[in-house]
């Protein structure tokens, strides 16, 4: 069983948006949907390297603002016609705060 | 009292004068309408598909009882008329006299007989009217004979029509190929190989000697001995105006029945029309002449001023599966000059005369796609000179210059790059269509080429079309996204009508198919909501792309560029020093003047910006919204103050303007230059609206464009004063907010609205009025500098958390 973090109240986040998380190997994007789940994944887009947390975020998805390649929040895969995948990490709401899985912490697959 | 209207002969031509007659006088006459056939008027021309059983008689029907009856005309059909009493004005039938004011006469013609022995057996028929062509369906039976003696138009539609019920045909033609009058050998030559293909037997030079038979009709004896045996002989040698009624009460009658230019005949009260007359020696048979003089008549009959010019008619073969087009003169004469162009194995024909610099006729056989655009360089007139090269292949390439744009896609060499935000090749686009995706919204979701700006869709669209062929479907107005089925203008028309004013209310009212949007519609709908709703609609944040989101250009590392505004491209010793402090205590990698006439500072960390805002903040700078669909730049020349050429204070004008217009949001970026002269140092005349200064005031003028499209602008309206000239540009500036798509340029939405629309708003002055004071209305709200905000709360650009130290994961872990 995983450790979880305590990052930020959920307030910190606006819905259909994204706060960033440093970490030692990079940033996690912790976004938060209109009806206030939320999910974190690395915020690098695998296509050209773009800022997720910076899409937009429409519905459990998120369109990265470089080049538009559009990400399942719950899966990291890539959607539509593009192939790839982003590292995701457990994150959960406890009384009004937002804890992320602490295996954001330890070394990136890709 | 109205006057009394006789017309002998219910034909189209006669149809067509009554149209028109009751169209523009309902009560003018009392109608009387002869016809020897038992019926009204019908669509002669489609008798061929009649016989060839494409159609039946009633779709061929134009005027049935009920028409008649309406406008309250005596029908008197099946009733020849036998005399006419010109003394008296009088009309003649079996059934006895109608007197007339004015009379009609369209008996049309009768069928030419050749005066050949077993011409009156039965079994013989003409092709004129539908009891001709119901004895061929009749007589048309599977394996049935039928022999046609003339191969005309209306002969080779009948052999055509009755092979295609199954009969074994014979053409006899007289002369060396078919259809001499309308087609040269050479297509001649094509045509029959078509007819015979069809097995239809076609004989040229063949003089019909006798048609044999006892009771009724059984075979056709030519000159030359041949004998082709007949169940049904149909004679299509040709047609004679009848003229028998006029010739009879003395009227005027050469071949046909002589009328003037009003279609008088020489009795003042007697007219004539239709395929009976003659005019100015020449005889009518074709449809189109005979509606013109239908359309005479009838003004003549009213009393309006008209005069018939018989004008060149085309002349298309109504046989499916064969194209034939002809036009004008093709004979061969001196002084003609030919352009022929021959494919036999697609079995295309092109022959094109000219005389002198003219297009006189055009035959064409296998494609006639390009036949209305040679008739219509043959009715005009004009100058074929510099089209010559290319004229044989028709309006794409005309001129030569104008190439077909599709020849030109297609001579890309698959490398050639055609998207060019993301590096997509022709190649990578046909390989996307090859493996299966067949619509433009498949193609750019596989190779993202058009999904960015959008530009090259068109070109994309093109290299889909040239892959798929026939297959492939443009999509004329698609809807705005996937999320939804309707169309940008319909979702703007909407959100004014229905007053909705919010993005959920937009998505719930106009049925929404996704729960959230997309990334595509979503800032589309925050635009068209905060235009039309400025002061009930609160800007969402969320649903701006990012750069508006963080009020700064993302670089391609993630890093921002920031631009302070300098109006009209002015900037101060002070200025300039916060500037270069601020670039130097961020770090500030590059520091680059922008083609806006400002200073742009590149690769600022995101956490910094509040920061690096606040202190330009503080030497006075606002938010030069490099970023924004809204108010770039007001770009502007030295002007008057300086320069030994200006006619105004250009630099001061476009200052006041950057004033005027900053902070407004429109549905692409907006630029603007001022030139103090027409030496046009700001460039204006290629930004989306440019000020010309001129001595006696300012021309405005919009929809330039020099990115991936160059244009120049186009003038909108020219004032005398500088207030005249901000208020104008207002006014222009919020028609294009309220009634552009999201993301089309100034010159975009132009194109597609149309620059006399604009105009028309613009110069009329409670119009202009209106729309600069909603502007104003809007930029009460919206003129203020976003820095200065968001540079509040810096906590917000940081990262939430910080997890890198070792330290703070160990106090965070339990």
């Amino acid at each position: 069983m995983s450790h979880f973090i305590d990052i930020a109240a959920l307030d910190d986040i606006p819905r259909q948006g994204a706060r960033v998380v440093k970490t030692p190997s990079g940033c996690v994007a912790v976004f938060r949907t209109l009806d206030d789940q939320v999910f974190a994944m690395d915020d690098r887009c695998p296509h050209k390297g773009g800022p997720l947390s910076e899409g937009i975020v429409h519905g459990t998805q998120v369109t990265c603002p470089l080049h538009g390649w559009v990400f399942d929040l719950a899966t990291g895969l890539a959607q539509g016609a593009d192939s790839g995948s982003v590292a995701t990490h457990a994150a959960r709401i406890e009384g009004g705060r937002v804890l992320l899985s602490e295996t954001c912490l330890r070394g990136r697959a890709a | 009292m109205k006057q009394r209207l006789v017309v002998i002969g219910a034909g189209m031509a006669s149809g067509r004068m009554l149209e028109h007659i009751f169209e523009a006088a309902p009560d003018a006459f009392d109608v009387t309408l002869f016809n020897a056939e038992p019926r009204g008027n019908y669509n002669r021309l489609m008798l061929s598909p009649v016989l060839s059983g494409e159609k039946t008689y009633a779709e061929i029907v134009t005027h049935d009882a009920e028409w008649y009856a309406a406008r309250g005309v005596d029908c008197r059909f099946g009733e020849p008329v036998v005399k006419i009493d010109r003394a008296n004005r009088v009309v003649y039938s079996n059934a006895g006299g109608v007197p007339y004011d004015r009379l009609v006469i369209a008996t049309g013609s009768a069928p030419f007989l050749l005066p050949v022995p077993g011409k009156n057996l039965p079994g013989v028929v003409a092709y004129r009217d539908l009891e001709d062509t119901q004895a061929m369906i009749d007589a048309a039976a599977p394996g049935a004979k039928a022999v046609v003696i003339g191969g005309g138009l209306l002969g080779l539609e009948a052999a055509a029509g009755m092979a295609a019920r199954g009969a074994e045909v014979v053409v006899i033609h007289l002369m060396g190929h078919l259809m001499e009058r309308q087609l040269d050998p050479a297509a001649g030559y094509l045509l029959q190989r078509d007819l015979e293909r069809r097995g239809i037997t076609v004989h040229c030079k063949g003089a019909t000697k006798a048609i044999l038979g006892t009771d009724r009709v059984e075979a056709v004896l030519l000159d030359d001995g041949t004998t082709y045996p007949a169940d049904l002989v149909c004679m299509a040698i040709g047609i004679r105006p009848e003229t028998r009624l006029a010739n009879d009460a003395g009227l005027e009658v050469n071949r046909g029945l002589v009328v003037s230019d009003q279609m008088q005949t020489n009795d003042p009260a007697i007219f004539g029309l239709g395929e009976c007359v003659e005019h100015q020696g020449q005889l009518f048979g074709l449809v189109a002449p005979l509606y013109d003089q239908a359309k005479v008549l009838a003004a003549t009959l009213l009393g309006t001023e008209a005069a018939f010019r018989p004008v060149q008619t085309a002349t298309k073969l109504k046989v499916t599966g064969v194209d034939l087009f002809s036009a004008g003169d093709f004979a061969e004469a001196p002084g003609r000059e030919d352009i022929v162009f021959r494919d036999p194995g697609r079995g295309v024909y092109k022959r094109l005369i000219l005389e002198g610099e003219k297009l006189i006729g055009a035959v064409m056989y296998g494609d006639t796609a390009d036949g209305a655009w040679f008739f219509d360089k043959i009715k005009t007139g004009e100058d074929v000179t510099a089209l010559r090269d290319t004229l044989i292949f028709g309006p794409a390439f005309s001129g030569g210059a104008a190439a077909d744009p599709l020849a030109a896609v297609a001579a890309l060499p698959p490398e050639a790059e055609i998207c060019g935000c993301n590096g997509v090749c022709k190649g990578k686009i046909t390989e996307a269509v090859a493996g299966g995706a067949t619509t433009l919204e498949a193609v750019r979701a596989v190779t993202k080429a058009s999904a960015s700006c959008g530009t090259c869709t068109g070109l994309v669209e093109k290299v889909m079309a040239l892959t798929l062929g026939a297959a492939f479907k443009p999509v004329e107005n698609p809807p705005m996204c996937k999320c939804t089925d309707h169309t940008h203008e319909d979702v703007r028309r909407l959100i004014k009508a229905r007053a909705l004013k919010s993005i959920p209310a937009v998505m719930q009212e106009l049925g929404w198919k996704t729960s959230g949007g997309c990334a595509s519609c979503r800032p589309a709908l925050n635009y068209y909501l905060l235009c039309d709703w400025p002061f009930d609609y609160t800007d969402d944040r969320q649903s701006r792309f990012v750069n508006e989101r963080n009020h700064a250009n993302i670089q391609k590392d993630g890093t921002y560029s920031v631009v302070p505004r300098m109006w009209g491209g002015v900037t101060t010793p002070t200025e300039l020093r916060a500037i270069a402090d601020a670039a130097e205590k961020y770090a500030v990698p590059m520091v680059k003047v922008t083609g806006g006439q400002r200073i742009d500072l590149l690769g600022v960390k995101k956490e910094d910006l509040p920061a690096i805002w606040s202190d330009l903040n503080a030497a006075g700078m606002v938010s030069g919204h490099a970023y924004s669909k809204g108010l770039r730049t007001v770009k502007t020349c030295v002007g008057e103050q300086y320069c030994r050429f200006g006619t105004q204070d250009s630099t001061g004008l476009g200052i006041k303007l950057e004033q005027l217009l900053w902070g407004s949001w429109t549905p692409a970026k907006l630029k603007l230059g001022v030139s103090g002269c027409p030496r046009n140092c700001a460039e204006a005349t290629c930004k989306d609206i440019g000020v010309i200064c001129v001595e006696s005031g300012y021309q405005i003028s919009v929809a330039g464009a020099a990115g991936l499209e160059v244009k120049e602008t186009e003038l909108l309206v020219t004032v005398a004063t500088e207030a005249e000239a901000m208020q104008a540009i207002a006014a222009f500036t919020q028609l294009y907010r309220e009634n552009a798509r999201y993301l089309h340029r100034v010159h975009k939405w132009v194109a597609k609205v149309g620059l006399a629309w604009c105009r028309a708003q613009i110069e009329d002055p409670e119009t202009r009025k209106a729309l600069a004071d909603r502007f104003e209305e809007s930029q009460s709200i919206y003129r203020v500098d976003p820095w200065a905000e968001l540079a509040a709360k810096p906590a917000d650009w940081a990262p939430v958390a910080d997890l890198s130290q070792p330290a703070v994961i160990l106090g965070a872990a339990e």
